[in-house]
């Protein structure tokens, strides 16, 4: 009987949207989600709902200037986004910038790294229902904010980077502030992995989810510790190192689960590896100038420049092709962002509808850096 | 019975895992002075920004009412989204020789994005960030300010 009835319900796949306006996406992501039951048969990200035409203004600034647009990208990586402008800019000029704008520059990266990483741990816990990591994540992610500040003078969109150096010299305090920081972070890094790592419901929820092979990683173009977890070896600091990376010792985390789990545990260990990174630095940061002498308009010479970096979601590429005036001709970001998300159909196709928001947490998205 | 003492062995892990989470909550819910970062309402009268917080644009004013500003512009070519606008006037100097000054230093808070370029490109050091960041009014053209007050002067002793 039962059975005959079932046979005579008729079922038909739907389509919801998540978002554009839903806490979990983050931000203005909308998501069509084609489901059948609670099964996730097919998932269509629309972008664009914050498009903010960076790419397109910069061809309307002055060199200087466009460093301060590329924070609002990646809002949470900022610093390494102008770095990377920087960078590309010293590059087409030929100019050396000082030993110590190196250091200050890699000290700076993984104290952003860090802060990165704080918020998407906390915020992950707070996805998957965990309310409590959310207060504590923050609550370490303000040291560095605070550090941040003293030195830069702004916690969010620091525009610190400057064509040729660094926008202040390193406030008095730097030094102690972040030694504090980090003997209180490795402290309470041990924490992170009792109230989340450890807890079984997490486990049950995050282990085996979402699979992501080493080829399909590469093939989608998915870098940093989500492509990581994959095995897929893809951290520019090792393989291509700029600034100091070259000078210091650190491990490149390398995981071969790649699931939701791996790519949480891959995060969590990149975060000991920043504080070492950052122990080792700390006590020598040489002497020199913070800002290299540069002309006063700045003009790059004809051509077209590449720079990439590790953010703390993976490579950003910046393209500038110039044409010799003082503004480019065209400016492209490869964002990191924006590749990672397309492998989300693939990683959650067939599994339950709670899970998305699971395997979204571990993508690690910043919407301004997808639509830029 | 092997299934039986794993399925209970699994349910006993599982509450441990819990138990330490809670642990470390607990820590925390008899000590809340670590986990609490800023009071901010409640502390509005001690708290102190940092110096070099970027709050506003200000033009700091001796006690003569004397500016640093000659007028020059290069703040209004610098800032990349058109915050500040210089108007000069044309006065006559008692020796009798026309001279270029500040009218207004025009400056819009709405805009701007507090990047700091034009406080770096400022030559004669007229223009600082201020600390102020409680910046919500209840309508926008007071954001539009004057930055050198009403009557100001050029500072004696400022290169042009
Ligand atoms: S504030 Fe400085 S840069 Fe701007 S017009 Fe005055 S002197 Fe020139
Ligand atoms: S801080 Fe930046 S945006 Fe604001 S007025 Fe100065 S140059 Fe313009």
């Amino acid at each position: 009987m039962s059975n005959n009835l079932q046979d005579k319900i008729e079922t038909q796949e739907y389509i919801v949207n998540m978002g554009p306006q839903h806490p979990s996406t983050h931000g203005v992501l909308r998501l069509m989600v084609n489901l059948e039951g609670e099964i996730v048969k097919n998932v269509d990200p629309v972008v664009g709902y914050i498009h903010s035409g960076i790419e397109k203004m910069t061809e309307s600034l002055a060199y200087p200037q466009i460093i301060h647009l590329t924070d609002r990208m990646d809002y949470l990586s900022a610093h390494m986004n102008n770095e990377a402008v920087a960078l590309c800019i010293e590059n087409a000029l030929q100019v050396e910038v000082s030993d110590r704008v190196k250091v200050i520059r890699t000290l700076m990266a993984e104290l952003q790294r860090l802060a990165s990483h704080q918020l998407w741990w906390c915020v992950m816990g707070m996805d998957m229902g965990a309310l409590t990591t959310f207060f504590y994540g923050l609550r370490d992610r303000e040291m560095i904010l605070d550090i941040f500040e003293e030195t830069c003078g702004a916690r969010l969109t620091l525009n610190y980077s400057t064509p040729g150096g660094v926008m202040f010299d390193l406030h008095p305090n730097f030094q102690k502030r972040v030694k504090e920081f980090t003997k209180y972070f490795r402290k309470v890094l041990p924490e992170y992995n009792q109230l989340l790592t450890g807890n079984v419901i997490f486990k049950e929820r995050t282990v085996g989810l979402g699979p992501l092979s080493k080829e399909d990683a590469i093939a989608y173009g998915v870098t940093g510790p989500t492509g990581r977890a994959s095995g897929f070896a893809c951290d520019v600091r090792k393989h291509n190192p700029y600034s100091a990376y070259d000078r210091v010792q650190f491990n490149e985390i390398l995981r071969t689960d790649g699931d939701t789990f791996g790519r949480y545990q891959a995060r969590i260990d990149e975060m000991y590896e920043s504080l070492n990174i950052i122990d080792q630095l700390i006590d020598n940061i040489p002497e020199g100038d913070y800002q290299a002498k540069m002309k006063g308009v700045i003009k790059l010479p004809e051509g077209e420049f590449y720079q990439r970096v590790e953010t703390a979601r993976g490579e950003l590429g910046v393209y500038i092709l110039s044409d010799g005036k003082k503004n480019p001709y065209r400016v492209k970001f490869r964002s990191p962002v924006f590749s990672n998300l397309w492998v989300l159909n693939h990683l959650i196709k067939g599994q339950k509808i709670a899970d998305l928001v699971a395997v979204m947490s571990t993508l690690d998205l910043v919407i301004p850096d997808i639509d830029r | 019975m092997k299934a039986l003492i794993q399925y209970i062995s699994t349910i006993l892990q599982g509450l441990l895992t819990l138990v330490k989470g809670m642990a470390v909550t607990g820590h925390y819910f008899f000590r809340p002075k670590l986990i609490t970062t800023q009071q901010y309402p409640e502390n509005r009268q001690t708290l102190k920004m940092f110096d070099r917080f970027r709050g506003e644009v200000i033009m700091p004013h001796d006690e003569n009412n004397h500016h640093k500003c000659t007028g020059c512009g290069i703040c209004e070519m610098n800032c990349p989204n058109g915050s500040i606008e210089i108007i000069t006037k044309m006065i006559e100097t008692p020796e009798g020789k026309k001279k270029k000054v500040i009218d207004k230093h025009i400056y819009h808070l709405g805009m701007c994005t507090l990047c700091n370029l034009c406080v770096k490109a400022c030559p004669t050091g007229a223009i600082v960030m201020g600390q102020k960041f409680e910046h919500a009014v209840w309508d926008r053209t007071q954001l539009t300010k004057v930055l050198n007050q009403p009557g100001s002067e050029l500072m004696k002793d400022v290169k042009e």
